[in-house]
């Protein structure tokens, strides 16, 4: 545990040193602090500094960069500026599952608590059935956030709920209060709970045994300006994601103005009645690309 | 004087007979076995239990809600009925107060038994969020075993000086505690006085902190957005509820004690009469709210609503919820209102069948409604569609009832379980009365 903290905030600091405030190389002080860490490691690589710099960095440090993980506590900031959202066209699924298994694969799941699931809908006996990806609606009137003792589980200024699983007590009060049934919870020792990689609720790794997990929009995607992992993985472009400040949301092949796109389809929120106000849209099931298909088991996993 | 002596003899505590020390040590095993049950599942973690994402409470939870409202028999018997004056109450309230200190007890250990991270809750305290019902719990549960505590203590100072001089040849160490505990009680005016006016107080504050702690339980559950929980009957609902789990539970043990410990004398069959006839009202008033809550909304029931209340009436909960609605309301009522059922016998199986219904009760409560959640259940293995407690769930469990039951036997082995004082006090004035009549 004491190794863990250590090591965040190694990275924290480098991470401050090389990105925060603009100072970066243009401050010697920060420079001086980089070359001390020389003896560290063996590999360096020579990196271009945003003011005509050239400075040696260590192999390491360009990895933590990579991985770059926020603390738990910066994670509950958010992203300053944005208002993430999420629109799901329902016409163009065809339970490919691809966004599942990106998912899982980014998340390190098991398959029996993915935080995307691909449920077979019907609204009527008349109505045709059709497949409704569902994962986190990041509610603005968030049931699960009231609940929390702890405030494990939280609302931030982009829109974002994450959890905490640091501070996690695995009550499970916020699963029974979600609607949506959107989260899963770590009964038993997750298979990775890998003391290597750094926890962030912004990556949700590792997970903790005894703690409860959910979709999070993939935060740490989003502070490298890409989209989250089960829009890029979707093979038939189904969930546009953005921002609803800019106006504008992407399926990564195809930008359109969000509020144009709601209007002209007729988007619409799961359960409005219940106010508590997904920023997951959804677009009705018309206009389908493909009939639907009835896979007899929609389970995977063992 | 010689009076006196009978009654101390009567009621003075008692070594366990053989009868006695097989119970508790058969307490003691189911104990033993909760508590290995438990150290694995803090090795292995809730993965041991059969609750999982959709079925996320189970009987931990049932237990729990069990607990809190066994442990509201200390409001109601013994500071209402003493608040209105009710003179019945007076060799029933000791066992009262020692149900209601017991199950509170066990249900603030329950409750952790629950936590899947248990190392973690001092974050209630540094991290507390007031508007989280568990928050109110924390605040709650403390303050009802502080109260709980509190009203069995003061009653017994008389008792425990009483004792003291009652031990002092037969066993030093007894007697030796019991002055100890008694804080110097001598019965001087002033102290009396003190003792009366704090019963007072404790009685007047336990009653607004039990509805409180029954009502904050009910609002764990209809603060979610659940079918079968998200409904404003649920106070009300529980407060009646609790009413009647914690009068089955006196029944049951005031018909113990009073044959174990033959007295007969002292519980008369008066005494079992009112109280019996207290049980009907509770379970009448109980009727009245489950009427509100599974019959009237078949009128408006949108489809969600009507999935679970056929999923009781008649679907794979019917058997536990007729169980509970019959041999835990209705049966006990048709017993107890006729005179002939609030005999001893008759009276202890239907305060018996009480507590087992309202164990089910509690579970019909929180299982059927999480397994039909708005979404459908897809994308899980099949097993996590339905509900039933693991082996380890069993046996913590079982070790939580048989811990408030050893905790119960051990209260009434070392504690007059009829108040001495007061009886003699009673006695006393009823023989003057007798003496004036011409």
């Amino acid at each position: 545990m004491e190794n863990k903290t250590s090591k965040t905030d190694s990275r924290r600091d480098f991470l401050r040193k090389l990105t925060s405030g603009g100072a970066v190389a243009a401050s010697g002080m920060a420079l001086y602090s980089l070359t001390s860490c020389k003896n560290k490691s063996e590999d360096k690589a020579t990196l271009l500094t945003t003011d005509g710099k050239l400075v040696q960095v260590s192999d390491s440090e360009i990895q933590a960069l990579e991985e770059r993980s926020v603390s738990p506590a910066e994670a509950r900031q958010g992203i300053p500026g944005k208002k993430f959202v999420m629109v799901v066209d329902l016409g163009k699924c065809k339970n490919a599952k691809k966004c599942i298994e990106a998912c899982d694969k980014h998340h390190n799941l098991t398959p029996d608590r993915p935080y995307i699931k691909v449920l077979k809908m019907q609204d009527n006996e008349k109505s045709s059935p059709y497949w409704m990806p569902k994962k986190c609606f990041q509610c603005d009137n968030p049931p699960c956030v009231k609940v929390c003792p702890v405030g494990a589980t939280y609302k931030r200024t982009d829109g974002i709920v994450l959890i905490d699983n640091e501070r996690c007590i695995g009550c499970r009060f916020c699963m029974a209060a979600c609607p949506y049934s959107a989260r899963v919870f770590n009964w038993g020792t997750p298979p990775d709970e890998d003391a290597d990689i750094t926890y962030s609720p912004e990556t949700s790794v590792p997970s903790e045994v005894g703690t409860v997990g959910k979709c999070d929009f993939c935060p740490d995607m989003l502070r490298m300006n890409k989209l989250p992992h089960c829009v890029t993985s979707c093979p038939n472009g189904v969930i546009y994601f953005g921002d609803e400040i800019d106006d504008t949301v992407s399926n990564g092949e195809q930008t359109v103005r969000l509020s144009s796109l709601l209007k002209d389809k007729a988007g619409y929120r799961y359960m409005e009645e219940l106010g508590t106000e997904p920023r997951v849209y959804y677009l009705p099931p018309v206009d389908r690309l493909f009939p639907f298909e009835n896979d007899s088991d929609n389970f995977e996993g063992t | 004087m010689t009076n006196n002596h009978d009654l101390l003899k009567d009621l003075a505590p008692r070594k366990f007979g053989l009868r006695g020390k097989l119970w508790s040590g058969l307490l003691i095993l189911v104990t033993a076995a909760g508590v290995i049950a438990y150290i694995d599942q803090l090795i292995q973690g809730q993965v041991v239990t059969n609750m999982r994402d959709y079925a996320l409470w189970g009987i931990y939870i049932s237990n729990f809600v069990f607990f809190v409202a066994t442990s509201f028999v200390g409001s109601v018997t013994v500071a209402v009925l003493r608040l209105t004056r009710n003179k019945w109450r007076t060799p029933l309230v000791r066992i009262a107060e020692i149900i209601s200190l017991a199950s509170i007890i066990m249900a603030g250990i329950t409750i952790i038994l629950d936590m899947a991270r248990p190392d973690r809750l001092l974050n209630l305290f540094t991290h507390a969020r007031l508007q989280s019902p568990i928050t109110w719990d924390v605040i709650i549960i403390p303050t009802y075993i502080a109260l709980s505590f509190l009203l069995l203590y003061f009653p017994l100072l008389p008792d425990l000086a009483l004792l003291k001089k009652y031990f002092n040849t037969k066993n030093s160490f007894l007697s030796k505690w019991y002055g100890r505990l008694s804080l110097n009680w001598t019965g001087s005016k002033m102290q009396k006085a003190l003792q009366e006016k704090s019963i007072r107080i404790i009685a007047i504050l336990i009653i607004p902190v039990g509805i409180l702690l029954q009502t904050i339980d009910a609002w764990l559950f209809s603060t979610t957005y659940r079918i079968g929980w998200d409904s404003t009957n649920m106070g009300a609902y529980f407060i009646s509820g609790a009413f009647v789990a914690g009068l089955g539970a006196l029944i049951t043990v005031v018909c113990i004690v009073r044959k174990v410990r033959k007295l007969e004398k002292y519980i008369t069959l008066y005494h079992l009469d009112k109280l019996g006839k207290f049980l009907v009202l509770a379970c009448l008033t109980y009727l009245y709210f489950n009427i509100n809550e599974y019959l009237i909304p078949i009128f408006t029931a949108t489809v969600e609503e009507e999935t679970h209340l056929n999923e009781l009436v008649y679907g794979e909960y019917s058997f536990l919820f007729w169980f509970s609605q019959l041999v835990g309301l209705i049966l006990p009522i048709f017993i107890l209102i006729f005179k002939a059922g609030r005999k001893p016998g008759p009276m202890f199986i239907a305060g018996f069948m009480v507590v087992i219904g309202s164990w089910w009760k509690r579970y019909i409560i929180v299982t059927p409604t999480l397994l039909h959640p708005f979404l459908p259940i897809e994308g899980v293995p099949e097993s996590w569609q339905t509900y039933f407690p693991s082996l380890h769930e069993w046996l913590i469990t079982g070790a939580t009832l048989a811990m408030a039951l050893l905790i119960i036997t051990f209260l009434i082995r070392y504690l007059p379980a009829v108040p001495i004082q007061r009886t003699a006090e009673e006695m006393e004035l009823y023989r003057t009365e007798k003496e004036l009549e011409p």
